[in-house]
């Protein structure tokens, strides 16, 4: 295994009276690709949001390239080179498609070879963009809004669900560009549901369960492996 | 690169019903107008009123611009905002006495010189105790909205009550500039220099805003902040200071707002700029808070119905503004043009 890009340490977060992180502890390992795995509300959201300082952490250590993420506010965090795509995706619905992308490039201008790439991989983006993007379908909006956090070149990016309700055709447009990313040598940190993306785009598994890391180790074992998807998740993931 | 699989995106059809919905609230001022040339009877009447609601509608602009973007940027509401109406009147106006000189000749250079110099200071003024309101009073108070009405408040009565020390307790009377005073006369309708002044000035000021808000970088990171603030941090971009400078801005535009104001009824208080607010909000919210485009279609709605309404049944131009926001909010409770915040 690689040096890790991001390293989990005893990790607690609490919303309100309640108690979501309690102890995660996980690595992130460089140009791999790392699912976060585990039934609904077992703290995976929340996990991308305290590394990125939506929630703060009450306890532990987010370290990042070895700094220590934990006191810096969000912004600083995104400008070490971390990019975002939350569940909600986070569109500007009143910008248009080109103005989400501008703001995407948060350190300069929109790199016109990296526009090109990113049309191409998202064909979709350049057919809207002139558009608002409020008025962008379902799939169209996931694939805005991780093209946005790809805007300009960042080496770790939290993803999380990107494919949740999207049909066959626009998943695979977007496992592709993941693809891409990863043979970049950038490092992602995937939440996901869909086994077949899992499988397919997995180096690492992280799974988690009430809060907890309750298993790490390499995506093809467990995809291997239904008792240990069962054992894990409470079913196989191929149920997903 | 990997090639994307094929399905080809298409554009949806917008039916008219949906386009009109959304060019109403611009369509809204032409009606209006229209509206009062017919109530109105008289051409020349309807095009003084006209030419002096559109000149009362852009200086309650000018105040409620900067109100409405700091609520959409921070959800600050800002009781206090009519405080650098005030400052910016008093700052103003001060220059003004003392270029009596230049106020006094019968040079438009000069006139105008004065103006810019009283204008210069008035925002230079209101721009710096802005960015002290914020970091004194708006900082500590951020998510609490009883809070933020309760200190706002009380920040304006300290500001009203430094105005009487400085300048004293008594309203200060002013002369307009020798060339803005009295009227031209265009097909029959006295207009009033000053009024027209303010129209431009009003014009410019809007064009000049969208320009910013929609071709430059820090407008993009404004407008996306109104909408989604914790997503443009995310992005890497420091809202918080982008926040200072929308608030420092936009108590620098009260400030001119009320040098404008002062000049417009001749007379200045320090208790001006709080009376005003209650255009001001009724513009913010009809507009849709966070809206300037609204902001500035609602601050022509209320100067000229104000206007058509005084001349045609002066009893109830005090009532004609609350009749339009009711009637605005019953129609569209978010505003003509709401934001849309993110969840």
């Amino acid at each position: 295994m690689s040096d890790p890009i991001l390293t989990l340490k005893d990790v607690y977060t609490d919303i309100a009276q309640y108690h979501i992180l309690q102890g995660v502890d996980f690595e992130v390992p460089r140009g791999e690709v790392t699912m976060l795995l585990g039934r609904n509300g077992v703290g995976k959201t929340t996990t991308l949001k305290t590394i990125m300082g939506q929630w703060t952490a009450k306890s532990g250590e987010i370290l990042y390239n070895g700094q220590d993420l934990k006191r810096l506010p969000v912004s600083a965090r995104a400008r070490t080179g971390i990019g975002f795509v939350p569940e909600d995706m986070g569109i500007f619905s009143d910008l248009t498609v080109e103005e989400n992308m501008v703001l995407g490039a948060s350190s300069g201008p929109l790199d016109p070879k990296r526009k090109e790439w990113l049309l191409g991989a998202f064909p979709a983006l350049g057919t809207f963009w002139n558009s608002e993007a409020g008025n962008l379908s379902g799939g169209q909006k996931q694939m805005l809004s991780i093209a946005r956090a790809m805007a300009e070149d960042r080496e770790l990016y939290l993803i999380d669900e990107p494919t949740k309700g999207l049909a066959p055709a626009i998943i695979a447009t977007m496992a592709n560009a993941l693809r891409d990313l990863k043979a970049q040598g950038r490092s992602i940190l995937l939440v996901e549901q869909n086994f077949s993306v899992a499988k397919a785009l997995g180096d690492s598994a992280v799974v988690m369960d009430d809060g907890r890391v309750i298993w790490t180790g390499a995506m093809a074992e467990l995809a291997s492996n239904k008792d240990l998807q069962e054992s894990l998740m409470g079913l196989s993931m191929e149920a997903h | 690169m990997t090639a994307a699989p094929d399905h080809r995106p298409t554009f949806a059809d917008v039916s008219l019903g949906e386009r009109l919905d959304k060019a109403m609230p611009f369509l809204l001022i032409p009606i209006l107008v229209v509206l009062g040339f017919f109530a109105i009877g008289a051409p020349s009447s309807w095009l003084t009123l006209t030419v002096s609601g559109l000149a009362m509608g852009m200086m309650i602009f000018i105040m409620a611009s900067g109100l409405t973007l700091v609520f959409g940027l921070m959800d600050v509401i800002n009781f206090g905002h009519g405080a650098f109406v005030s400052v910016g009147a008093f700052v103003g106006v001060s220059v003004l006495i003392a270029l009596g000189d230049w106020t006094g000749a019968t040079s438009l250079l000069l006139n105008m010189s004065a103006v810019f110099l009283a204008v210069v200071a008035a925002m230079t003024v209101t721009g710096a105790l802005g960015w002290v309101f914020e970091r004194v009073i708006v900082k500590p108070v951020y998510g609490a909205h009883l809070k933020q009405i309760l200190v706002t408040v009380g920040g304006l009565i300290v500001i009203e009550q430094l105005i009487h020390v400085i300048w004293g307790p008594d309203e200060i009377f002013i002369n307009r500039p020798e060339m803005l005073k009295g009227a031209i006369t265009f097909a029959g309708a006295a207009m009033e220099k000053y009024r027209l002044l303010a129209v431009g000035i009003g014009a410019v000021l809007f064009i000049a805003m969208r320009m910013i808000l929609r071709r430059t970088k820090i407008g993009l990171i404004v407008r996306a902040g109104v909408e989604n603030g914790p997503m443009v941090e995310a992005l890497g971009y420091r809202l918080r200071v982008v926040f200072v400078g929308v608030f420092i801005a936009g108590s620098a535009l009260a400030g001119l707002g009320g040098v404008m104001w002062g000049l417009y009824q001749e007379v200045i208080t320090a208790g001006m700029g709080e009376r005003m607010m209650v255009l001001v909000f009724i513009v913010a919210i009809i507009g849709g808070l966070g809206s300037v485009e609204g902001a500035f279609i609602g601050a022509l709605l209320v100067g000229l119905l104000q206007n058509y309404v005084a001349f045609l049944e002066p009893k109830l131009a005090l009532v004609s503004n609350i009749a339009l926001m009711t009637a605005i909010l019953m129609w569209r409770p978010q505003g003509m043009l709401p934001v849309v915040k993110a969840k």
